[in-house]
């Protein structure tokens, strides 16, 4: 056994550090770690600077501009991403299509799209959840017909995050309706310039507006847009969705967000000292941080373990119990924060006028919010009721 | 002893459901709570006609002279329907300190416009930084002061302080102990800073400068504050159990019509399983809220009782609240459905007037005091 990570694995982590902290602008970074960020401006800034380096998709392959890393590389480039508040990379792009259309797509798609994916030049949403297909994603029912040369689509997404940005929408549909639901189901690519494409907001429950609702009506779409060939989409969806859960135990993000609890209780007075002074809170971030370091030492025996670059069914676990542990460090900041927590805006209904310009700090201000907003990650990219049944399945065989 | 609710209790929670229920749903509810009063004049005025609003004062003062169980009938009504009428903030605890320490004339003249609905009241006592349980007047020099009856400091975070037309102000006397004080919003010297909270209800920070007041009664006002405070705890605790009892109710709702992989949510026994325990939860709250209202409808302010249901409170609030969006999926997360809003109301009654970290240390530092815990 070695838990240290070894010498060339250190000063790759410090050439990181190095690069992360000069070249990504202080102000994009600080905004990052007070929750602030600006979009989509940080992302497309942070994208390209991160692109021009050659690193902002190291996972690809190496001929669509990834990096010839080791698991553990790739790890210790996300976690000092985090630790050092660059902004994360759009999952759509860097984890999901990129990495598809790398994997599934002929030279004309690879040639067309990686590059500008990779560079944020096209900024893209995933079209998978409609109304009535959520955890039962198979039983979509957005229609694709073949006509000649295109694909006329017909039917509704919903749930689309950030697709008030996007250019393009990756899209699993129903190419095949009479045949098990699985089996006739495809990938297709959408330029959201297209007439008959209709795009809605859904106001989510801290007030903001990230996901929206998608209408397609007649949409035509040129068959060269086909990822793989029709009725395959299912196999690119698990490829997929397997590389979106293995993103999204987010540790270092946790890591930074109890640092952060422990400096604010700190300078919060109470009648005995500070907040951090107080057992209740002390104890509740020490048992915080111990089972985010078993979540760490997890991850990384997961790291370590994974040489194939399959997704390894341990992924469930990460994404189960990182997002659980991201929600607890929200609602422990938003305790922190206690009553300072309840302003959250100025009088005018009409406008979106920030925080309340009273004694309340901001970061108490913006703390419920954020921890009403990060319910959502135990809901998207697999629930954790479907994590643990994928757990249950493919780990004990129940 | 006698859980149920009499015949008169009864029938006061089937008005005010009824009132309220035809007053709101959750599109009314956003459209009311986004106008820049954040609710409604004509929901008051019936509150007002069915006698709501006097509630809690006695007859003799133009009030319904009703206690502390009947607070909570209403308060579990305004609860489960999200009611953002400012029934504690501008009424009850404002009114209930000048009922406690005004003078007879005083005292009948607001006590007279309150039960109304003329007359909006606040209680401006809370001061930046100064957590629950600790003074809310400071001690120090950040301390809101009243020198030959003028005011002077900066009171934080008092509830639904925008439209009040009176302030009910603490403030630290020259020796020590603290005053309350009568002070028109129109005062000079009066600075109303309006802000809007997570869980669409509106407050204020206000900033007094020698701002002349009335002084309510005489002595230290500290007693009858700490009073207010736990008859408003158990209030907030009436108000989240019906919350709680909601957000139950839609998730329940919800599992038997939602349809995934060809059938009900509701046969996933990890979800029947875990609604279930939203149901344990509910209940715990129930009890520890109607224990506390019993002990002050017999005249038991006892802090450590308020500690205890508050602690069950926020504990079933944030399981039920987090529960009820998980097992309703995506929809769970939207403004436009209701279960989020019961999510955020049930946090920010966790934050008011102590959260579960500041009861469960409150109750930690005594508990060398006592030897076992029963009822009664
Ligand atoms: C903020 C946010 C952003 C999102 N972004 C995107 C996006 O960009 N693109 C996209 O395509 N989708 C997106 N999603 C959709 C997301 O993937 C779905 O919400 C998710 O798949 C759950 O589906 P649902 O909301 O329909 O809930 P349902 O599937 O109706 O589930 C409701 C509840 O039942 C549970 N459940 C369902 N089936 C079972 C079962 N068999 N056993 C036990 N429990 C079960 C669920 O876990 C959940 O708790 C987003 C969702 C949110 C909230």
């Amino acid at each position: 056994m070695q838990l240290r990570f070894t010498p060339e694995e250190e000063s790759f982590r410090r050439e990181l550090r190095d690069f992360f902290t000069t070249a990504i602008p202080e102000e994009i970074r600080r905004r990052n770690e007070e929750g602030k960020q600006q979009w989509p401006d940080d992302v497309v800034t942070t994208t390209r600077i991160l692109n021009e380096r050659g690193i902002a998709v190291p996972a690809w392959p190496v001929e669509a501009g990834g990096q010839d890393w080791t698991p553990v590389q790739h790890h210790i480039w996300r976690e000092e991403m985090s630790l050092n508040f660059v902004p994360d990379l759009l999952p759509f792009n860097a984890g999901m299509v990129g990495p598809v259309i790398a994997h599934f797509g002929n030279d004309a798609q690879k040639e067309r799209f990686l590059p500008a994916t990779r560079n944020l030049d096209l900024w893209w949403c995933q079209g998978f959840s409609e109304p009535e297909a959520g955890s039962d994603l198979a039983s979509l029912k957005t229609r694709a017909v073949r006509d000649g040369d295109e694909y006329v689509v017909n039917g509704q997404k919903t749930w689309t995050t950030l697709g008030q940005y996007a250019d393009w929408i990756f899209m699993l549909v129903r190419t095949d309706p009479d045949v098990k639901k699985q089996a006739g189901i495809s990938f297709l690519l959408i330029d959201l310039d297209t007439p008959g494409i209709e795009m809605r907001p859904i106001q989510l429950i801290d007030g903001g507006h990230e996901v929206n609702e998608v209408f397609f009506n007649d949409v035509r779409v040129p068959a060269e847009n086909l990822v793989g060939k029709e009725n395959d989409g299912w196999t690119i969806a698990k490829f997929l969705l397997g590389n979106e859960r293995s993103g999204i135990a987010r540790v270092g993000y946790t890591k930074t967000k109890l640092a952060r609890a422990k400096t604010l209780a700190a300078q919060i007075t109470t009648p005995v000292g500070t907040l951090l002074d107080d057992p209740a809170i002390a104890s509740r971030i020490a048992d915080l941080e111990n089972q985010l370091l078993a979540l760490e030492v997890t991850q990384l025996r997961v790291v370590v373990g994974s040489s194939d670059g399959k997704p390894n069914p341990a992924s469930s676990l990460l994404k189960l119990r990182g997002s659980e542990l991201q929600q607890e460090a929200m609602e422990l900041l938003a305790d922190i924060a206690g009553a300072d927590s309840l302003p959250v805006a100025g009088p005018d209904a009409a406008d979106a006028n920030g925080t309340a310009d009273v004694l309340s700090p901001e970061w108490a201000q913006l703390s419920v919010p954020t921890y009403l907003n990060y319910r959502k990650v135990t809901i998207y990219g697999g629930s954790s009721e479907v994590q643990r049944q994928i757990i249950d399945k493919a780990v004990l065989g129940l | 002893m006698e859980f149920e609710l009499s015949e008169e209790q009864a029938l006061l929670r089937d008005t005010v459901r009824s009132a309220l229920t035809n007053a709101y749903d959750v599109e009314k509810l956003r459209a009311v709570t986004d106008t820049e009063l954040g609710w409604s004049r004509d929901v008051w005025r019936s509150l007002a006609e069915i006698g709501i609003l006097g509630l809690v004062f006695r007859e003799e003062d133009g009030g319904m002279g009703a206690g502390p169980e009947e607070l909570s009938v209403v308060m579990t009504e305004i609860g489960a329907s999200l009611a953002p009428e400012p029934l504690l903030g501008s009424v009850v605890v404002p009114g209930s300190l000048v009922a406690r320490t005004a003078d007879d004339t005083t005292r009948s003249e607001i006590v007279d416009g309150l039960s109304s609905g003329a007359r909006l009241l606040a209680f401006a006592h809370n001061e930046n930084r100064d957590r629950w349980p600790h003074a809310a007047v400071l001690t120090d020099g950040a301390a809101t002061t009243a020198t030959d009856g003028t005011i002077t400091g900066v009171k934080t975070l008092v509830d639904h302080g925008d439209v009040a037309d009176t302030f009910v102000v603490s403030a630290r006397e020259a020796d020590g102990t603290v005053g309350l004080y009568l002070v028109p919003a129109d005062a000079e010297g009066v600075t109303v800073t309006p802000y809007r909270t997570h869980d669409r209800r509106r407050g204020a920070q206000v900033e007094f400068t020698g701002t002349p007041g009335t002084r309510l009664g005489e002595g230290d006002a500290s007693q009858a504050i700490t009073e207010v405070e736990i008859a408003a705890q158990s209030a907030l605790c009436a108000e989240a159990v019906g919350a709680m009892s909601r957000a139950l109710d839609l998730t329940t709702e919800y599992l038997k019509a939602r349809k995934q992989f060809g059938v009900p949510l509701s046969t996933f026994q990890a979800l029947s399983h875990r609604a279930a325990d939203m149901y344990v939860q509910v209940e715990l709250a129930r009890s520890m809220s109607t224990y506390l209202t019993a002990s002050l409808a017999d005249g038991d302010y006892d802090p450590i009782t308020a500690s205890r249901a508050k602690l069950q409170i926020c504990r079933s609030g944030r399981h039920v609240g987090q529960e009820a969006i998980q097992m309703h999926g995506g929809i769970g997360m939207t403004a436009e459905y209701p279960v989020g809003h019961y999510a955020s109301r049930l946090t920010a009654i966790s934050h008011t007037l102590g959260d579960a970290d500041a009861h469960l240390a409150k109750l930690t530092g005594s508990v060398a005091e006592w030897k076992m815990v029963t009822v009664g």
